[in-house]
């Protein structure tokens, strides 16, 4: 059979996400937020709630994330984005809202806004994008980076008596009681994308009921932070990165 | 059984040639043009095998910039 007489709309059964539009993406080429973004894209579109939904965009690589899907964004001050969205949600109950913030941006300069939007139990849902590296200016050290793992200010790896241990963000906001969904996913295998596209599903449906915060981190690469290509970062992040980061529900009730 | 044909078109110019395609493809169907580029001096994508795909859509899935269109049809 001719790929002519394959290629007609009835045979479709994969394309780019209706609300993710055709700007070229700034990110580098194996960017893991491309394949984030896309999910996002695909279960707001799926969960029919485009109009409802308000995303707050971070600072870090995703702070054009408000360029690339079409619903309403509102860009936060680097880490604040869990504040701002407090107050949207507040101010808004039944519109779906969710952070996406990398880990430069939630886990370092937002840590406290983080946590205690947690502990309020906020009814927003966190992406939290962990590569485990500033990469947009320069790929320096953040506090997820690993024990040994090579950055540009640690050039000799992370030394744990001097730069302290890579802070684990879903284990601590487990803890708080305002959490009612977390959970560490990847997006590295077509199997690990459908399961975060489950996950940020789940997520986007907590906020809608009222349940509390939700939290989807999802453990992702930085091929040019790393400087590897973006399959061997796919396969160092199998190896280090999931033996500090594993991968699963750590809560859902 | 049925026989399944799939077929992916790339959009070339949205490709950013980063291989994860290639290497999800369970058939080994997609391969990276080794001597082309687009228009931003990318590798881009192409279906060098086009025989032996079979529209499971895990580098339309994977790629991380949408460029993929999958398509599948029953024999």
């Amino acid at each position: 059979m001719d790929i002519n007489e394959i290629i007609k709309p009835e045979n479709l059964v994969y394309t780019k996400p209706r609300l993710m539009n055709d700007n070229p993406m700034h990110y580098c080429p194996g960017c893991s937020h491309g394949v984030v973004h896309k999910l996002i894209a695909e279960v707001i579109d799926e969960m029919g709630i485009e109009e409802e939904t308000i995303g707050v965009a971070p600072v870090g690589c995703a702070v054009f994330a408000y360029n690339y899907i079409d619903v309403d964004w509102i860009e936060a001050a680097h880490g604040r984005a869990p504040a701002i969205a407090t107050a949207v949600k507040r101010l808004n109950p039944k519109k779906m809202v969710f952070t996406y913030q990398g880990d430069g941006d939630l886990a370092a300069i937002g840590t406290a806004e983080t946590i205690h939007a947690c502990n309020r139990g906020e009814n927003i849902a966190i992406i939290f994008i962990n590569n485990g590296i500033y990469g947009m200016t320069g790929g320096q050290m953040a506090p997820t980076t690993l024990e040994g793992m090579k950055t540009s200010t640690c050039p000799y790896g992370r030394n744990v008596a001097l730069n302290g241990y890579p802070l684990r963000i879903a284990e601590l906001v487990e803890r708080v009681d305002g959490t009612c969904y977390v959970t560490r996913q990847s997006v590295h295998t077509p199997a690990a994308i459908r399961k975060a596209k489950k996950a940020i599903r789940l997520a986007f449906e907590n906020s809608m009921a009222g349940k509390g915060t939700s939290m989807v981190e999802i453990v992702s690469t930085c091929n040019s932070g790393w400087k590897m290509s973006p399959v061997k970062s796919n396969q160092w992040m199998e190896e280090h990165m999931f033996a500090k980061y594993p991968l699963g529900d750590l809560k859902n009730v | 059984m049925a026989k399944i044909k799939g077929a992916v078109v790339v959009n070339k110019e949205r490709c950013k040639g980063c291989e994860l395609c290639v290497v999800a493809c369970p058939s080994q169907v997609l391969a990276l043009q080794p001597t082309e580029v687009n228009d931003r001096g990318y590798h881009y994508a192409f279906m060098q095998n086009p025989d032996a795909c079979i529209g499971c859509a895990s580098c339309g899935l994977v790629c991380p910039d949408g460029c993929i269109t999958v398509y599948k049809v029953k024999l």
